[in-house]
């Protein structure tokens, strides 16, 4: 009960520092959510879609790399940011740029393996229909995706759980610098770290209440979808 | 339409954080960052030259190894050797003393092992040692864990694998909360144990013993060696802490009323004296 009364104090008194690491987790998380899905949506369609080498082996390396730890992620975008790394020249380490990359990584495999899993059935389904009248593989795609999208909008959220809940990846490459990288989940490490477990618990209570807004909102965009669906 | 929401959604969300004209990135510890110092005093030194500080703040362990991959332009750690080390394989530059804070032992209020009375620290050491109690390491590779892993040393205590002795490999924090759960003694640094929220029945058992004295040191690195380093902007930094204003500033940082670093800079040899007189580790 202290916990949830300390949880609305804090979003009432709208204090700049929270409401800026607040805003932060949102433009990473959001940004990553887009960049993964742009790349990841139209590769887990193709797999669904057309039977190619290789195909076998990218989707089990994407079921794979969706148990891939946080932290093992931003040790490898950190390797390759850091200044001794093949990127360092770019100076990205330690900046909101560098922890985007890093969820990118982290939720890519969940996009791939989700879309992947929302087309295959309407492949099967309308493979025949789309072979009698010849359609090519740009009306292909958007035909399955545009029928597919109530499903894929759950991919997307997943994606976008994964990428506002982690911390290990965040962590090594923003650095949890006080008003440049510090998001909601590495505040919640670092006041569990000193001992603030009750304000930290209710920062807890905060993200939820975020992600439960992303929700509802992306509930309505899909409501607002289906008026144009084709009955 | 949808196209113009579209495109100013991807601005909004590619739009980093204005960031001010100059900055600098600072590898330090947590006891530094997490006691509220460095929030307190590092806005006094960006008012007066402009300059930006980003502190990244990490063990003493990690702090190193992100200077030495170049990604710091300043060091502000706590253990000598390892500073030593960087500076005499060409990483940094000069070390320059900024200040001290102590190490202090941790343990359950009823003190099973009775440490509180023991005349020194290898004593209390030793006696932990002696009835077995849960001892917890941070295993970290940190400032602090070295320091540990060298009074253990001193006080001829062979550690054991497991048992009463136990490694987290966790910060200090982490560290502190599992502690403060199974009632296990633990090693710390005063600010941060002033500053921790969650004691429980936990308290300060044993500090004191000067070799528990924990000074600090600034390293700017090399700009020989990282060419992109904001060198002049961090040698601006560490002329400032050691600077009459800096040092000051260190010393009036207060934890519930009490003076939680010690300025002590050589440069300001005349201000030394006075300040030690009130320093935390001779309370």
């Amino acid at each position: 009960m202290d916990t949830l009364s300390a949880a609305w104090t804090l979003l009432l008194t709208a204090d700049a520092e929270l409401m800026g690491i607040i805003g932060l987790s949102l433009r990473v998380s959001l940004t990553a959510t887009l960049i993964a899905t742009l790349i990841g949506a139209p590769i887990g369609a193709a797999l669904a879609i057309w039977r190619f080498p290789g195909r076998r082996l990218v989707l089990l390396l994407a079921s794979t790399l969706m148990a891939l730890p946080p932290v093992v992620a931003g040790l490898f975008v950190y390797l390759a940011l850091s200044r001794a790394g093949p990127l360092g020249e770019l100076g990205l380490l330690f900046t909101p740029a560098a922890m985007i990359v890093a969820q990118s990584i982290l939720i890519l495999p969940i996009i791939i393996a989700l879309v992947h899993a929302a087309i295959q059935p309407m492949q099967r389904e309308y493979d025949d229909m789309l072979t009698s009248v010849a359609a090519g593989p740009w009306l292909r795609v958007r035909t399955l995706m545009w029928d597919a999208r109530f499903v894929l909008v759950t991919a997307v959220l997943a994606g976008f759980g994964r990428a506002i809940a982690e911390v290990g990846a965040v962590l090594i490459v923003g650095g949890n610098i006080a008003g440049v990288t510090r998001v909601m989940t590495t505040t919640i490490a670092l006041e569990t770290s000193k001992g603030n477990l009750e304000l930290a618990l209710a920062l807890g209570l905060i993200l939820m209440f975020i992600a439960f807004a992303v929700n509802v909102v992306m509930q309505g965009l899909t409501r607002f979808g289906r008026q144009y669906e084709v009955a | 339409m949808i196209r113009n929401m579209c495109l100013a959604a991807a601005i909004w969300l590619a739009a980093i954080p204005a960031a001010a004209a100059e900055f600098i990135t600072v590898a330090s510890t947590t006891s530094t960052e997490n006691s509220g110092l460095l929030s307190e005093i590092l806005p006094k030194f960006t008012e007066k030259t402009g300059i930006e500080v980003r502190v990244v703040a990490v063990g003493t362990g990690q702090a190193l190894r992100i200077a030495r991959n170049g990604d710091a332009d300043l060091l502000l750690v706590h253990h000598r050797p390892s500073e030593d080390a960087f500076v005499a394989e060409g990483y940094g530059l000069e070390r320059r003393d900024v200040m001290y804070n102590d190490f202090v032992l941790i343990g359950p209020g009823d003190d099973p092992a009775g440490i509180s009375g023991a005349g020194d620290v290898s004593e209390a050491l030793v006696r932990i040692a002696e009835a077995e109690a849960p001892f917890l390491s941070r295993g970290d590779d940190s400032g602090t864990h070295k320091k540990e892993l060298e009074l253990w040393a001193e006080a001829g205590v062979t550690l054991p694998d497991g048992g009463w002795y136990l490694e987290t490999g966790s910060g200090m924090g982490a560290t502190l909360n599992i502690g403060v759960a199974t009632g296990a003694y633990v090693l710390t640094d005063r600010g941060t144990w002033i500053t921790f929220g969650n004691k429980r029945d936990n308290e300060l058992l044993f500090s004191g013993d000067p070799r528990l004295f924990n000074p600090y040191g600034v390293i700017v690195v090399n700009p020989e060696r990282f060419p992109h380093a904001k060198v002049e902007a961090a040698q601006a930094l560490s002329d400032w802490l050691v600077s009459a204003e800096g040092q000051a500033a260190i010393g009036a940082f207060q934890i519930e009323g009490l003076q939680a670093f010690c300025p002590n800079s050589p440069e300001k040899a005349g201000r030394r004296e006075q300040e030690e007189e009130r320093c935390p580790a001779d309370r």
